[in-house]
């Protein structure tokens, strides 16, 4: 492992902890890769093991038209799910813990058996599933101001804060996950609406190609994992005194509070 | 690794590269007319071996052919067929076919069962499929054979994978018990413009007979279903045509619609 690597972990968690958001590797480095900012997030992902974290789970990111091409990109990315950053329904987060955070709302998957790469299909996915969970993704990008490139939010855990997960569990049986309704609602006001399909075409098809993507890196999505597949509308930007509520239809709602 | 006889080796050659460069050829029956059905069957394990190896794909289950009676006349048999499918004939619904890849592609609506436990003995009931599979959804089964103008024999389609060569799975997945499979009407249009319209029972009276049927052929041969599988259980109504530039939709009462556009 190069020293190169290790730094920038090291200074990315040392943003995270102190909420100070720093300049972009990119900016700092320009021979940085994609593949050196994965390397990144794994070093980080290895003392966060040896912290005493476990990880719970997994996100795709970057699913979107729009925010592929805000970064100029053709592809998704993904970041890691550690315990401490799961959340029950109603919680109450304080945004001095955070840099710049902003709330997306996505379709959460537990799986019921491991999914290992290459060659997933959505159809795979689909019957390893066990259930689903409507949530909100609070990111937070620990470079400053959101100037980040690809590289930047890779290396960053794909900009991953927190996951609130609501209560309902649903299996797949008689959803449509491609025509499943998102509304987005910040203080009982409609902000955002969009559909499953907002995610790659179809949010099990996200999945998939996480678990094709982290077979390159060897690692496998494991069951009673949590999986989020990517946000079914564009991130909104949240302040103290927020409340924040997605209804998934069918697949229910989850509410998350800014203080 | 199976050894080949030199046949073999040359019609397995013939028919994935006819696939891999999309480019029809004259049916092999016409050089070789004593291959019997069994041969044939062998022939496509091979060729499948093969595409498998090429292709660094994998299996995900299984489709039938020949399943109306109205087909079965038309071919002079009493039996329908199956072939395989591979994750990289996997399309959706949101992702174009790619007209370029195809020789002369037609699409039929067929209902998709996804199996939530193994299948196989030669006395397996239509009862036995339904409680096996977890869902069942809408599907699309793009067929192109690699035979010129679509003429074969039984052998010769066997042979070519029962021409095989993408799938469409809608998203909409329910429990096969929650719906009478026997009766699911579905109306299939390109371009806005109604083509076909058919009932499941059309598919050897009733879809999971199909499926214990081809239980049944397969445990003959030491095969079997598995556990994720996913089988097109044969198609609803007659296959259309389809070129560059056209959407296709077939809705299914009760089971949800699924479409695909071709580029």
């Amino acid at each position: 492992m190069s020293t190169k690597i290790e730094n920038y972990a090291s200074e990315l968690l040392e943003a995270e902890k102190t909420c100070k958001g720093i300049a972009p590797l990119t900016d700092r480095d320009s021979s940085l890769t994609v593949e050196d900012a994965y390397y990144i997030q794994l070093e980080m992902v290895k003392r966060k093991l040896a912290e005493g974290r476990t990880v719970i789970g997994k996100k795709v990111g970057l699913t979107s038209v729009a925010m592929q091409k805000m970064l100029n990109v053709d592809e998704p990315d993904y970041g890691h799910l550690y315990d401490d950053m799961e959340l029950k329904n109603e919680a109450s987060i304080k945004v001095d813990t955070m840099v710049s955070p902003k709330v997306e709302a996505e379709i959460g998957f537990v799986l019921s058996e491991d999914l290992v790469g290459p060659n997933v299909t959505f159809l795979d996915v689909m019957m390893a599933t066990k259930y689903v969970v409507p949530t909100i993704e609070v990111i937070d990008s620990r470079v400053s101001d959101w100037n980040i490139k690809l590289i930047d939010t890779v290396a960053d855990n794909g900009s991953s804060a927190k996951v609130v997960v609501g209560d309902k569990q649903s299996t797949l049986e008689t959803l449509d996950l491609r025509t499943n309704s998102m509304v987005l609602y910040k203080n009982e006001e409609l902000i955002a609406t969009g559909a499953g399909a907002a995610a790659l075409g179809h949010p099990a098809h996200a999945v998939a190609w996480l678990a094709n993507k982290l077979h390159e890196f060897g690692i496998t999505l494991k069951k009673d994992e949590l999986i989020l597949p990517g946000a079914l509308s564009g991130a909104v930007v949240v302040e103290a005194g927020d409340t924040i509520t997605a209804d998934f239809g069918p697949v229910g709602s989850v509410t998350v509070h800014f203080e | 690794m199976t050894v080949l006889t030199d046949r073999e080796k040359e019609i397995v050659d013939y028919l994935y590269t006819a696939e891999r460069d999309a480019r029809e050829v004259i049916k092999i029956t016409d050089k070789y007319p004593e291959l019997t059905i069994e041969e044939a069957y062998g022939l496509q394990d091979r060729l499948l071996e093969r595409r498998l190896m090429e292709n660094k794909t994998k299996n995900v289950g299984v489709k039938l052919g020949l399943t109306s009676k109205a087909k079965q006349v038309m071919m002079g048999v009493d039996e329908a067929i199956y072939g395989y499918l591979h994750a990289d004939m996997l399309s959706t619904e949101w992702e174009p076919v790619n007209y370029s890849e195809l020789i002369h592609p037609k699409v039929e609506p067929e209902i998709a069962f996804l199996l939530g436990a193994d299948l196989e003995g030669e006395d397996v009931t239509a009862e036995d499929v339904i409680k096996a599979t977890k869902y069942v959804a809408p599907a699309l089964e793009v067929i192109d054979s690699r035979y010129k103008d679509f003429k074969f024999t039984l052998v010769d389609v066997v042979a070519d994978n029962c021409s095989s060569i993408k799938f469409v799975v809608g998203s909409k997945w329910i429990s096969p018990e929650s719906i009478d499979l026997g009766s699911i009407g579905m109306v299939m249009s390109k371009n806005g413009k109604v083509e076909q319209t058919g009932s499941s029972a059309a598919v050897l009276g009733h879809p999971a007979e199909a499926i214990a049927w081809s239980v049944k052929e397969l445990s003959k041969r030491g095969k079997r279903l598995k556990k994720g599988d996913i089988v097109l259980s044969g198609a609803m109504s007659e296959a259309i045509a389809f070129t560059s530039g056209d959407s296709i939709i077939a809705q299914f009462d009760g089971l949800g619609s699924v479409s695909m556009f071709c580029k």
